[in-house]
């Protein structure tokens, strides 16, 4: 007898949602980062102007001088959606936790010399405020932000900043041996000392800005570019040439998380100014001031943690982050400033 | 073509694979793709690549070339392998 098997083939009817596939250009399979993604923003019937802001869209194109014909251009090269981002970060916390508690268990930083948690505390500590206030920024640029690729990508990065603040109490909690008292210590020296002050400033003057798009910029690209690599790029080494590893351990997701934010940042700020050269004249302006007004309260700041030091760091830092801006093609004034 | 010279490498079709057989297809001009009820077979004659960066790329995370094996339904040809690219050929 002759058996003869055959294969039925069940072709979809569609690759994917009507509204990816009309940004697509065509019913062509999508990733799921575009599915969680393109055209998303609610654009349309919103009824009521709002109370607060009546000439404008309760989802408005116009909160930000940035003019984009595409607002989905703003593509996240790590493509994070809620699945990815949310196991990436998980994956990152279980190595964190497990550093923490090794550092704990041997009581690494507990039984460093007074001075040097004394240094410890000022230069980390403190920052988890500022750490709260880019979280608050970046919620800002969500809240008001338009366009869902850049959206979602700046409340996963406002929840990185709480992440990046709750790991820098944790150091606190480990130097002064779970009592919080450097957490009270942090807190007055965010509020009073001399060196913290100019920072402090800034972000308070940042925390009002009303453009989301300038917030954006001189938050995640200017002010972190500047005192990440600074803190953990300059300072966290020289700490750990003298007193071994320990800090290394602490400050791992922060260099990490810092290279790898630095790519979508990039990325976002390229595809504004690649969309018209009015954009990149605004990005320019942003930055170019910005960074004064960073670096000259970075200074105070780079004097108390790194001493005689401090003007070679806060050179390389400048130097690098020139470098980074030139990749972007937005040192033309930059370096002027 | 000959026939003896033709390598193929086939996935099975899903999001993980997309980004791969896109990055084959980018990188190797001769290839050919058939997409059949849950597989993507790609014929290239003589000589078919799979580089990590293309991968990386359209991906958006690192990948590690092995990971190819996850979805990996089947090959033909001499495997050369390094942390950038996955080759096959018959050394002719």
């Amino acid at each position: 007898m002759h058996v003869d098997i055959k294969t039925t083939s069940v072709v979809q009817v569609r690759e994917t949602f009507s509204h990816v596939a009309r940004h697509l250009g065509g019913d062509k399979p999508a990733s799921r980062y575009q599915e969680a993604s393109l055209n998303l923003q609610s654009t349309a019937n919103f009824h009521y102007r709002p109370l607060w802001e009546p000439e404008l869209e309760l989802y408005d194109v116009r909160r930000t001088k940035i003019v984009m014909k595409d607002w989905y251009a703003f593509k996240d090269p790590r493509q994070y959606y809620y699945g990815t981002y949310t196991i990436a970060r998980s994956r990152q916390q279980e190595t964190m936790e497990k550093n923490l508690e090794f550092v704990d268990k041997r009581g690494l930083l507990r039984d460093l010399p007074q001075d040097t948690r004394n240094a410890l505390i000022f230069a980390l500590v403190p920052m988890r405020h500022l750490e709260w206030g880019a979280n608050l920024n970046n919620c800002y640029v969500t809240a008001y932000g338009y366009g869902t690729v850049v959206t979602q990508a700046t409340m996963f990065h406002g929840m990185d900043r709480l992440g990046l603040a709750q790991y820098l109490s944790r150091i606190g909690l480990l130097l002064d041996g779970n009592s919080g008292e450097s957490l009270a210590l942090a807190k007055t020296l965010w509020m009073e000392n001399a060196a913290w002050q100019p920072l402090r400033k800034l972000m308070e003057r940042l925390m009002v800005s009303s453009d989301w798009f300038e917030l954006f910029v001189k938050q995640n690209l200017v002010l972190d570019g500047l005192i990440h690599p600074l803190v953990f790029r300059q300072f966290e080494p020289r700490v750990s040439s003298q007193n071994g590893p320990a800090l290394s351990l602490l400050t791992e997701f922060m260099t990490t998380w810092f290279d790898e934010s630095s790519r979508w940042v990039d990325a976002t700020v390229k595809t504004a100014a690649a969309e018209s050269p009015a954009n990149a004249e605004l990005l320019r302006e942003w930055i170019a001031q910005s960074r004064a007004e960073v670096t000259e309260a970075l200074r105070p700041y780079a004097a108390e943690l790194l001493g005689d030091d401090a003007n070679k760091a806060l050179a390389a830092v400048e130097s690098g982050f020139d470098a980074r801006l030139a990749k972007l093609g937005m040192n033309a004034t930059g370096t002027k400033s | 073509m000959p026939v003896t010279d033709a390598v193929f490498i086939a996935f099975q079709t899903n999001d993980d694979t997309r980004a791969i057989v896109d990055a084959i297809v980018e990188d190797n001009a001769q290839a050919t793709v058939a997409r059949m009820p849950a597989m993507v077979k790609i014929d290239a004659p003589g000589r078919l690549v799979v580089r990590r960066e293309s991968i990386e790329e359209r991906l958006g995370r690192e990948f590690d070339l092995r990971e190819l094996h996850l979805n990996l339904i089947s090959l033909s040809g001499n495997i050369e392998e390094s942390e950038d690219e996955f080759v096959l050929h018959w050394g002719k």
